[in-house]
């Protein structure tokens, strides 16, 4: 199978100005993430993850380079196909979870495919039978503050998935769970990955992210310090577990 | 509400209807109720304080109309220098209540900060939001008003019943009344609004990044 870039960077670089003094938060970074891929993004805090994070999925805009995604170049895109972009090409998961608190679980993974002008009763559907497969078929009708923080993760990626988007953008997504939760988010979105086809950016220090991931790039100080592929990860997997 | 970019491969739709937008303002309101009270209470105080002058006037002119000679005199007296007073109260007092709301949305927006930046990664545009906290408010604003004009009226009424006891009823201005509690009703919606607009504007403005991880 060819590889196909669903997500492209060239000379990618954000400043912050930190009152007058300039910020270099990313430094040049050029990555080609392709599609169906599982790609963990790792680093130290303050290492620039979130921001290179932000700029992938649209949230932000570099001071210099080009982000493409599905070759497109986001910094020619305007608010309305920014959002569409957003709504349809990218599925969001955040460490805190960020689902909507008035709303059910059922709701919750509607809202996606009601901004995308999907009718409703296609869209409950829709969303009923991909909670299902995230496990929480009970729980349709449950409030987010009546659920465990795995469960809300469930429905987060539940949600990322409603517009069967080409990337799946995961923003710390074991941060707030628990080891053994951590540990069923992962392999649950890992298997998203392989039966969706849907690619997955991970921005994450959990070591435990590096036994389901097809690369790993390593950031450090606004730089891609290094980027590994499954292959040389398998020793090191072995350390980690051995670590834990 | 729907709209389509031209000369795209796909066709990019986004929508909400207002089904989906009137139901996300209803759960809102009910759901932060005590924030929703705030806006609300400051819509009933203003709306309440213009109904009780209005139904004031409404029973004075009915007393004008209807009422026996002696009191009709002494009435017209001192109906000039009130309506100036009145106008001055009123304004000031609907002025208040306009900063109110301000004041009360913007922690609004504040406080659900997360949630309008989540929205917005789900492809929420930025009308989705403003159109969800006017929605809001211009619903605090009917039953904000409607409580108002109740109260209001019933405080003008009690007076007039003790000091008139009986005559109220001879007089009563029914028509009157009416067109001024749909007046008070238009006028507490039509603040509400306008409270909201630069709230909604805050909030539609948020970019998504910094919205996400603002802890509040």
């Amino acid at each position: 199978m060819p590889k196909e870039a669903i997500v492209r960077t060239i000379g990618l670089k954000k400043t912050f100005l930190l009152g007058k003094i300039p910020l270099h938060v990313l430094k040049g970074i050029d990555i080609e993430i392709y599609r169906g891929e599982y790609i963990s993004i790792m680093g130290p805090s303050g290492s620039g993850k979130t921001t290179l994070f932000n700029m992938i999925g649209g949230l932000d805009k570099p001071t210099e380079g080009k982000v493409y995604i599905d070759e497109v170049d986001i910094a020619q895109l305007d608010a309305y196909e920014l959002a569409w972009l957003r709504c349809r090409k990218i599925g969001y998961i955040f460490q805190t979870f960020n689902l909507i608190p008035v709303m059910t679980a059922l709701e919750n993974v509607m809202l996606p495919m009601i901004f995308g002008g999907m009718e409703n009763d296609e869209a409950m559907n829709k969303a009923k039978s991909l909670l299902e497969t995230v496990g929480l078929g009970e729980r349709l009708h449950h409030k987010p503050f009546e659920l465990s923080g795995g469960q809300q993760q469930r429905v987060a990626i539940a949600r990322a998935l409603a517009n069967d988007p080409a990337i799946i953008l995961a923003d710390e997504p074991t941060g707030n769970l628990d080891l053994k939760t951590g540990k069923e988010i992962i392999h649950l979105l890992k298997e998203m990955n392989k039966n969706k086809e849907v690619s997955i950016i991970t921005a994450t220090h959990d070591l435990k992210m590096l036994d389901v991931s097809d690369r790993v790039i390593w950031i450090r100080d606004g730089m891609i310090e290094r980027i590994e592929d499954r292959e040389n990860l398998q020793i090191k997997v072995g350390e980690v577990e051995g670590e834990e | 509400m729907q709209e389509s970019v031209p000369g795209k491969k796909i066709d990019k739709q986004l929508t909400l209807p207002l089904r989906h937008a009137l139901n996300m303002s209803i759960r809102n309101i009910k759901i932060r109720f005590g924030r929703s009270i705030i806006v609300t209470s400051s819509i009933i105080l203003g709306i309440a304080f213009l109904m009780s002058i209005l139904a004031n006037n409404a029973f004075m002119a009915g007393i004008l109309e209807k009422g026996p000679e002696h009191i009709k005199i002494a009435l017209q007296q001192d109906i000039e220098e009130m309506k100036i007073r009145q106008i001055w109260l009123v304004s000031l007092s609907l002025l208040v209540c306009v900063v109110g709301i301000v004041n009360a949305m913007l922690m609004a927006v504040t406080e659900r900060a997360r949630e309008i930046g989540t929205m917005k990664c789900l492809g929420a545009l930025d009308k989705y939001i403003v159109e969800i906290f006017l929605l809001e408010s211009s619903m605090q604003g009917v039953i904000g008003s409607i409580i108002g004009v109740i109260f209001g009226f019933a405080a003008s009424f009690i007076v007039y019943l003790l000091k008139y006891k009986g005559l109220v009823w001879s007089i009563f201005p029914t028509e009157l009344l009416l067109k001024y509690s749909l007046f008070s009703i238009l006028l507490g919606v039509i603040i509400s609004v306008i409270g909201a607009i630069y709230p909604a504007y805050v909030s539609a403005k948020m970019e998504p990044a910094e919205a996400i991880r603002r802890e509040v």
